[in-house]
């Protein structure tokens, strides 16, 4: 579905990553762990289009993507939920909501809502409220919801769990599975490297810019170098 | 009482031109974060295209309602498209150099627009045609008077003003200047065309640009060149007093910069108006620099 080949990416003078290939088969939760400053948020911002490989191909759905817009690449369905939620503070839940679908021609719009809805009651209680009042967790569900308003065939997720209380984050892995389930394919970032590799088919483990170990998530979270270095045991 | 009361009246006229000029001010620095300089010339432009308008439209027989109402729109379709020119050819090349680096461009393209106008136009005032004759009324029999043209300045600027919140809170583009002036890179994650939306703005900050310079003329009779100098920097005192990137604000800044100014010309100051509209600014910049309406934002690192 998603093939990322030799990609190098800059932020002005850093590298940030390096001569970097990774691939997202239909139907899988892929997730990328790694310490901070590996270059993670960098790889989803990237393939969302918000900064441009230096070299390197990205391929989505059998076409090139390396070179289009953001907005190019988010109507082919390749969504990106940024790290830090990003909601509209200042606007209503529902306009939150309502802005995910931008692209959307209007006519699911209401099965959209009530499909969110379903997924989120709490968003349902709280449409009418402004989104900046909304507790962490909840701007986090809305921030996934609007997500899921543009009809993702891939969905990026940067850092969902982080800085919720550890029953949120239940929760919030439970509903990437279920969007899993309902057909989604989820590349997920995570500090919460346990976690992730708990609900995760696959995974790449990045080091400053660099794959340095890939495989099975099962497989990766027995190892004993991942034990050591990201699970903290 | 009846005195100060009649100049509350004159006052609001003022103030809604300054309202309607200070809006464009506050949408663009809330998209862009850029004080637009040029605005004042917008306003200018807008205000000679009424003119001419106005005048051709008179000609050929046109019963006045519909000329004020043609001429508006004309004035304000026009001008839109000069501010969506202006910020495609002078301030989107440097949306990423430093904020300074298009302050400065903003002064440039305001001289250009002035001079340009004088080279076109000649520097000589010119008179604004009668669109509509002036009609005196007394208000509930006290010695008060309105007269129509201030009911037709109220008119104008509510209905713009309802027009415009409707834009910003109800339709798809209003609902895409909201996202984007929040947080411009989520909103380019959802999608939404962020050099379109910024045109948008642009084109709306400018026909009511327009529709203030139409008023302006239709009110003082006269126009020039450099006419948008003054309700310029004035509209833009006003933009900051009422918290700059707030409509809201804009809209009781201008009224409130305007009341402020005929009251002080009302007695007996009237060299004074000036200074104390500047002084404003300076009051508001040392003790509220967010203004009445703004927020106070911590810049983002």
């Amino acid at each position: 579905m998603l093939t990322v080949q030799g990609i190098n990416v800059y932020y002005g003078a850093i590298h940030a990553l390096k001569d970097l290939s990774i691939q997202v088969n239909q139907g899988e939760i892929v997730t990328l762990i790694g310490a901070n400053g590996a270059g993670k948020s960098t790889l989803l911002k990237t393939l969302s289009g918000l900064l441009k490989p230096k070299t390197g191909s990205i391929e989505f759905l059998g076409k090139s993507i390396t070179n289009q817009s953001v907005q190019a690449i988010v109507k082919q369905g390749l969504i990106h939920c940024p790290e830090g939620r990003r909601v509209f503070a200042n606007m209503s839940v529902e306009e939150n909501l309502e802005l995910g679908a931008y692209l959307q021609d209007g006519k699911s719009l209401a099965a959209d809502f009530e499909r969110v809805y379903s997924m989120f009651p709490r968003l349902l209680e709280r449409k009418k409220q402004q989104a900046g009042t909304l507790s962490g967790g909840e701007q986090q569900m809305l921030a996934m919801g609007r997500a899921i308003m543009g009809h993702p065939k891939l969905l990026l997720l940067d850092e969902p769990s982080m800085g919720l209380a550890p029953l949120l984050v239940q929760d919030i892995f439970k509903i990437i599975q279920e969007v899993n389930a309902a057909g989604t394919t989820v590349l997920l970032v995570e500090q919460n490297a346990h976690q992730a590799l708990k609900i995760a088919h696959r995974a790449y483990v990045l080091e400053t810019g660099r794959v340095v170990l890939e495989g099975d998530a099962s497989e990766l979270a027995d190892s004993e170098e991942i034990k050591m270095a990201y699970l903290g045991h | 009482m009846e005195y100060f009361i009649q100049q509350l009246i004159n006052g609001i006229s003022v103030g809604s031109i300054y309202a309607l000029i200070a809006l464009g001010y506050t949408m663009v620095y809330g998209i862009i974060k850029l004080i637009n300089f040029a605005h004042g010339d917008v306003f200018m432009v807008g205000s000679f295209i009424g003119l001419y308008s106005a005048k051709f439209l008179a000609n050929a027989g046109l019963p006045p309602v519909l000329v004020l109402l043609l001429s508006l729109i004309i004035a304000m379709t026009m001008s839109s498209l000069l501010g969506i020119t202006i910020e495609r050819l002078a301030y989107k090349p440097l949306r990423k150099s430093t904020r300074i680096a298009a302050l400065i461009t903003a002064i440039g393209v305001s001289f250009l627009l002035e001079y340009v106008a004088v080279l076109i136009l000649g520097p000589q005032a010119k008179g604004f045609p009668d669109i509509m004759e002036k009609k005196q009324y007394q208000l509930f029999g006290t010695s008060i008077q309105v007269d129509s043209n201030q009911v037709m300045i109220l008119i104008t600027t509510i209905v713009l003003m309802i027009i415009l919140q409707y834009i910003v809170r109800y339709t798809k583009t209003g609902k895409a200047m909201r996202a984007v002036s929040f947080d411009m890179e989520a909103a380019r994650l959802m999608g939404i065309n962020v050099d379109r939306t910024i045109s948008a703005t642009f084109a709306i900050g400018s026909a009511l640009a327009a529709a203030a310079g139409v008023i302006f003329g239709m009110t003082y009779n006269s126009v020039d060149p450099l006419m948008g100098v003054m309700p310029g920097l004035k509209a833009f005192v006003a933009a900051v007093l009422g918290g700059i990137g707030s409509i809201p604000g804009a809209l009781v800044g201008g009224l409130l910069l305007g009341t402020v100014e005929t009251e002080i010309s009302s007695l007996g100051y009237s060299s004074w108006r000036d200074g104390v509209a500047f002084a404003v600014l300076i009051l508001i910049l040392i003790f509220k620099p967010s203004g009445l309406f703004g927020k106070n934002v911590r810049e983002k690192v």
